[in-house]
């Protein structure tokens, strides 16, 4: 085990962050907030409870979901994007380095900082509303499983991408509405019966739904479906990745 | 003496038809300055790539200090520095931080005082904290140089080192490649300026088209290759040449006083002794003469097309 590069390509990542501190961290928890004034402080004073919660701490979790997965993704899809497009990636190609080590550096720094992220969000949401957290064990596991999986995830988009455009395309147009849809703002069985049943092919309703058990102790789907539908992408995400190194997609030629 | 890398039978054809390199047979011996000489397009970066893990052979195996390119690479790559013919580096980041970084990546523990070394040796300890954004073009060369250098590699690939790089750095860098080789370093430098190969190499491989057509020592390359020319300065003007001369490959500078005889050293008699006595007869004298070698590259040209 290379662990010098590991090390090397993790305090990379990380230092990228810090210097684009305001795209990696303030411009999230800014955006959050306002969901938190207009949903939760404004609207959500007229609606009525979900679930025995108030609708301002109903949100939570889903609004710290929905930060988690698209900047797990755009944070590890840039990182690996970004020395392809400017070419340095031929000094991690020609180094010593295992598949595997690649991954933990680029998929361990994107994961930290979206686990940070949802960390401040977590924090910030505290301001607006109570939050007391039933299962504190569980939300981190949650939290952590989460912004590896989609870390991986937004890895590998970062591979397959061919240009700028790619590279956004998939959060901007799955990810983000398959978030709204997946009842970050509802519970599902708000929804008329039809609808239920289509919203549970959304694997993000999932994620949200076991999110927000460990937060108040209840949940749409049960939560260990929860557990199984995050450790199957989980899974899922590390298939891929490992046939992409296999076969060179992309990396070399 | 041993090779320190082994190249047999090596192909590749790329993704979209085009066979860039075709059946390459090379031995790279310890220590030495290799050039790989060639025209734009003749695959000397394909080749050197794929020794590096950038691109994948479509047929043959390299071996580096016996061990196989592809099967034992973390030891192989952990041996060679790369500085490519592209100038990328990552804009943000500091001039020591990113040779620190490449340092890390091949799997060497931190050793500032190494690093410091390198930049010395590279004057590029004064820009040790700017931003790599800030340097110029010759300054990021030699950072590529620095990066390649970071975790003291054994085995040294320049691929066209010299390209937009002043005559000051080029001297500079050459220094750098000398010190390395006294060190025991093997370097391997790809080029198609041809003075390049002539100063620095021990030894010279020609590619086109994909083929390794020649591998020769450098100067045995010129020996046998090179066509020489004597140069006489005559003692009076001539107005033409004499008709006893007519039968050598002679040429008559405009102003009559110079005469140049160009010969093969490759031939058997190069007929210098019969075009004096002839000169002597004929009653053509001269004061002076000096001889001149073709360079490499007239070599080359020549190479070239004869295998055409
Ligand atoms: N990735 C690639 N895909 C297809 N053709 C390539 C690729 N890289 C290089 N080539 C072609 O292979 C040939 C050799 O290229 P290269 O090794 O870069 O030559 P050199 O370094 O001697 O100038 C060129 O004709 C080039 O166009
Ligand atoms: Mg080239």
């Amino acid at each position: 085990m290379n662990l010098y590069a590991v090390k090397a390509i993790y305090s990379f990542e990380m230092s990228r962050a810090v210097r684009t501190l305001m795209q990696s961290i303030v411009s999230p928890v800014l955006s959050t907030s306002l969901y938190f004034i207009v949903f939760g402080a404004a609207i959500g004073t007229r609606i009525a409870e979900i679930d025995g919660i108030a609708y301002g701490a109903f949100i939570v979790p889903g609004l710290i979901m929905l930060q988690l997965l698209t900047q797990s993704i755009s944070n590890a899809a840039f990182g690996i994007y970004f020395p392809r497009f400017t070419g340095t990636i031929y000094e991690l190609l020609s180094a010593p380095v295992s598949p595997l080590e690649i991954v933990l550096g680029f998929v361990g720094a994107a994961a930290t900082k979206s686990i940070v992220l949802g960390l401040i969000i977590l924090a910030t949401a505290a301001l607006f509303v109570d939050l007391h957290i039933a299962h504190p064990i569980w939300m981190l596991t949650f939290l952590v499983l989460t912004a590896i999986t989609f870390s991986l995830f937004g890895f590998i988009i970062g591979i397959w991408a061919d240009g700028f455009e790619k590279l956004q395309i998939i959060p901007l147009l799955i990810i983000t509405p398959l978030t709204f849809l997946g009842g970050t703002f509802y519970s599902i069985d708000m929804l008329p019966p039809f609808w239920q049943k289509v919203t549970l092919f959304n694997p993000v309703v999932y994620l949200v739904s076991g999110f927000r058990w460990s937060f108040f102790g209840v949940s749409d789907v049960n939560i260990y479906a929860s557990l199984g539908a995050t450790l199957a992408f989980l899974l899922l995400s590390l298939l891929i990745v490992w046939r992409i190194f296999k076969t060179g997609y992309r990396l070399k030629t | 003496m041993s090779a320190i890398i082994s190249i047999k039978n090596l192909s590749k054809t790329y993704a979209g038809g085009f066979q860039a390199l075709k059946h390459v047979d090379l031995d790279i011996r310890r220590g030495e300055i290799f050039a790989l000489l060639g025209p734009n397009g003749a695959g000397k970066t394909t080749l050197i790539s794929i020794i590096c893990g950038l691109v994948n052979p479509t047929t043959g195996s390299v071996t580096v200090d016996g061990s196989d390119i592809i099967k034992d690479y973390r030891r192989v790559r952990a041996m060679i520095g790369l500085v490519p013919q592209e100038l990328t580096t990552d804009h943000f980041e500091t001039v020591f931080n990113a040779v620190a970084f490449s340092r890390g990546l091949f799997g060497k523990a931190p050793n500032p005082a190494y690093i410091e070394k390198i930049l010395r040796s590279l004057s590029l300890w004064e820009k040790k904290d700017n931003r790599i954004m800030t340097l110029s073009g010759g300054m990021k060369r030699r950072l590529m140089i620095a990066k390649a250098l970071s975790h003291e590699p054994t085995v040294l690939f320049l691929d066209e080192p010299s390209a937009g790089v002043d005559v000051e750095l080029r001297k500079d860098m050459w220094q750098v490649v000398r010190d390395l080789r006294a060190a025991g370093v093997t370097i391997i430098l790809t080029t198609h300026y041809l003075e390049e190969a002539e100063e620095m190499a021990d030894r010279v491989g020609v590619i086109t088209r994909g083929e390794l057509i020649l591998v020769e020592d450098k100067a045995e390359l010129m020996r046998k290759l090179g066509k020489k020319q004597l140069i006489l300065q005559l003692d009076a003007a001539l107005t033409g040449l004499p008709e006893r001369l007519s039968g050598y490959d002679l040429e008559l500078s405009p102003d009559g006083k110079q005469l140049t005889f160009t010969y093969d050293t490759r031939a058997g008699r190069t007929g210098i002794t019969a075009l004096l006595n002839d000169m002597r007869d004929a009653g053509v004298g001269f004061v002076d003469l000096d001889t001149t070698q073709s360079s490499l590259e007239d070599i080359f040209v020549d190479l070239v097309r004869s295998n055409r």
